[in-house]
């Protein structure tokens, strides 16, 4: 299942050499098994985005491929680099955005930038056209200490950061986590321009949402990788049908719901709720009928094309 | 052998690495970045500067066992012209203030239970007469010992004044050949406790900012997340702690010359010996509580906890095993030789002998030799320990 689809992704742009390639990585705090058998590679250029809930492994991956870590066993390169043996070549060249604020709070956001560079051993001028649309968003601020902006700006400052000496990878660990949905979406189109410089980014999220906009995605779910494609493959191969299923009491609907033996999962998105039915043997005029039955009032069921948190919830199963 | 030649290839490494990042301006950029935390949090840098001013005024005057109008009791049974005498001789001095006479034991018994008397002295009957006829009278001096180094203090005062009264009597009667023991107080004459207490306080103060405050500079990185940043980056780890260590050099130096500055002129304890070997032996302290400091940041991962280690496992013995307080020589074998161990034991009694008896350098040979390799042993060790990656 692990590599099932690969071959005809749209992106991996195949006999290129992997720019960030991972073999059967293990990784195990004490008992607590954090990584199992994670093997992908990421082709130069590409945004792939590790997607899973929360304790799922996705730091440590990070951190493994950063050489913050050791992995217990298995390999892993970045930029061709093994990340156990050649640790120094590959902190010369990766650009690394942890999951918290990790800026200096009292510096000023110039001088925060003025820092990285130099610990970088660049300047900001030097790379400035890389940072330049980004950076120009927090510019009218660059004499407010970094602990004075908001989630937004703090962002783009880590961002701009981790980008100032032109890294070969950049590795954004949940960058939009804590994040307003309008910043968040700016923070996506960021990254699309990125991309188009040329720069291979990793990110992790746990929004789902955000999966649809990475070229390829990695599911992952304590410690093991689901799945690896584009986000169209992944909702493509959704085989099941999906409805989605609305009344005035939400909560009562979702047990009612669950309590049908024709309805095969149920689960709460947002304002509505998605199920898959098995095969065939319920109409959406039935369902109504049985909801109604139950005593549920304004009912709206809609077939529904599948999302890539559906996918997810359907493998999780 | 092997532990030798680890040392020497950390140093030289250390050698290598600090000439090589002069030249480098990302140093100085990650020490001025160091100064920019130092003067941005004003509370802190308010505590660094003004906790030794705060110390030594504190320890120079209000924490003090020197005896001074120390309130006694008199119960003169005898009531002569030679127990007034002696009574007001006693009064007259510095170190005592006689608030009130008694009249019976019970009395006196009850003066002492109050708890506000230092001592009582007590004549004998017929004392004058005694002491004009047989040559031989008594007093006795009563003291409240609960303090006992007080209590030996104002013996030695009574007794002195005492003797001087005797003495006079003696040259008023032209009795020759009498002899009266001397006591002569070396370097500290007037047992001013100052004397005693600013190689202490020296010790504490740079002990504590070094040790303390670099551990948890280093870890407040760590805590912050920014670690993690950093070590994703071309910069050596050492580059690192050496620029973290710089700002607190230089802080421990201002507070050097503080307490030396409030020492001499407010304090008037003098520097009797050499200033420049003072300063020497001082900056090999101050390295040795920097490896310290950067051993503790090796070891525990949260501010809090380098806070809790610097102070139980620093602060306490060196308040408590230096000499600062305790003499050395009164403890049981086994603290004596846990002092060995704490740095600001041989510190303090280095600046003792080099500020306040000002002996030179050759006489603290043997305080310098431990400083030194206490140093080399810290650096090797901590250098050895510390993390390139999270775990």
């Amino acid at each position: 299942m692990l590599h099932l689809s690969e071959s005809h992704s749209e992106s991996s742009a195949e006999g290129l050499r992997p720019i960030v390639h991972c073999l059967s990585i293990d990784k195990s705090y004490g008992q607590v098994k954090a990584l199992q058998n994670v093997s992908f590679d990421v082709a130069p250029g590409e945004l792939f985005g590790i997607i899973g809930p929360d304790g799922a492994g996705k730091t440590t991956l990070f951190r493994i491929l950063t050489t913050l870590l050791l992995p217990v066993s298995g390999s892993a390169t970045v930029d061709g680099f093994d990340v156990v043996k050649d640790f120094k070549a590959i902190r010369k060249r990766v650009g690394y955005m942890p999951g918290r604020f990790s800026l200096y709070q009292d510096l000023t956001v110039e001088e925060n930038l003025n820092f990285f560079a130099s610990v970088f051993n660049t300047t900001i001028e030097e790379n400035y056209d890389l940072i330049k649309d980004i950076y120009q968003q927090i510019e009218p601020f660059k004499m407010r200490r970094a602990g004075a902006l908001s989630g937004g700006m703090k962002q783009k400052l880590a961002l701009s950061c981790a980008l100032i000496h032109r890294p070969s990878v950049l590795f954004l660990d949940e960058p939009t986590t804590g994040v307003d949905p309008v910043s968040r979406k700016e923070f996506w189109e960021m990254l699309k321009k990125l991309k188009q410089e040329g720069i291979t980014m990793l990110v992790s999220t746990p929004y789902m949402d955000e999966a649809s906009l990475c070229d390829r995605i990695a599911l992952i779910n304590k410690g093991q990788i689901l799945k690896i494609d584009t986000p169209a493959n992944i909702v493509n191969q959704f085989e099941k049908t999906l409805w989605t299923v609305q009344s005035k009491d939400m909560h009562r609907l979702l047990h009612d719901l669950r309590a049908n033996p024709l309805v095969d999962s149920c689960f709460a998105f947002g304002d509505t709720h998605h199920i898959t039915i098995n095969n065939g043997q319920l109409t959406i005029d039935n369902l109504a009928t049985y909801l109604s039955d139950k005593g549920h009032e304004e009912i709206i069921i809609h077939p529904a094309k599948a999302t890539v948190e559906d996918c997810f919830m359907e493998m999780l199963r | 052998m092997k532990i030798l030649n680890d040392i020497a290839h950390s140093f030289r490494l250390l050698i290598i690495n600090c000439s090589l990042l002069i030249k480098r301006s990302v140093f100085l950029v990650f020490v001025q970045k160091e100064f920019y935390h130092i003067f941005r949090d004003k509370r802190t840098m308010l505590i660094l500067l003004g906790m030794p001013v705060v110390q030594l005024i504190l320890f120079g005057f209000a924490i003090t066992n020197e005896v001074k109008n120390a309130k006694i009791v008199v119960f003169d049974s005898s009531n002569d012209d030679a127990t007034r005498r002696i009574a007001r001789q006693l009064d007259a001095s510095q170190y005592f203030s006689v608030v009130r006479y008694v009249k019976s034991q019970q009395e006196l018994k009850q003066v002492f239970q109050d708890g506000n008397i230092s001592m009582a002295v007590v004549f004998d009957e017929r004392f004058n007469e005694n002491l004009l006829h047989t040559g031989k009278a008594q007093l006795q001096l009563l003291t409240d010992a609960t303090d006992p180094n007080t209590a030996t203090q104002l013996v030695q005062y009574a007794s002195s004044i005492i003797g001087d009264y005797q003495q006079e009597l003696m040259e008023q009667n032209k009795v020759p050949y009498q002899i009266q023991p001397e006591v002569k107080l070396l370097y500290n004459p007037q047992m001013k406790a100052a004397y005693n207490f600013v190689p202490g306080v020296l010790g504490m103060i740079l002990m504590l900012i070094c040790a303390m405050m670099t551990s948890i500079a280093i870890v407040r990185e760590k805590e912050l997340g920014t670690m993690e940043i950093l070590l994703v980056s071309p910069m050596k780890p050492i580059y690192i702690i050496l620029a973290k260590a710089i700002p607190y050099l230089t802080l421990s130096s201002i507070n050097l010359v503080t307490v030396l500055l409030l020492s001499i002129f407010v304090l008037n304890v003098p520097v009797a010996g050499s200033l420049f070997w003072l300063f020497l032996v001082s900056l090999l302290f101050i390295l040795v509580s920097l490896s310290i400091g950067l051993l503790v940041s090796t070891l525990v991962n949260s501010q809090m906890a380098a806070m809790l280690v610097s102070v139980l496992a620093m602060m306490m013995p060196v308040i408590l095993l230096s000499g600062m307080i305790y003499p050395i020589e009164n403890m049981p074998p086994v603290l004596q030789w846990a002092s060995n161990i704490v740095p600001a034991r041989w510190y303090i009694s280095a600046v003792k002998g080099l500020m306040i008896k000002g002996v030179g350098i050759a006489a603290v040979g043997k305080e310098v030799t431990v400083l030194c390799v206490m140093v080399v042993l810290l650096i090797t060790v901590s250098m050895k320990k510390f993390k390139i990656r999270l775990e």
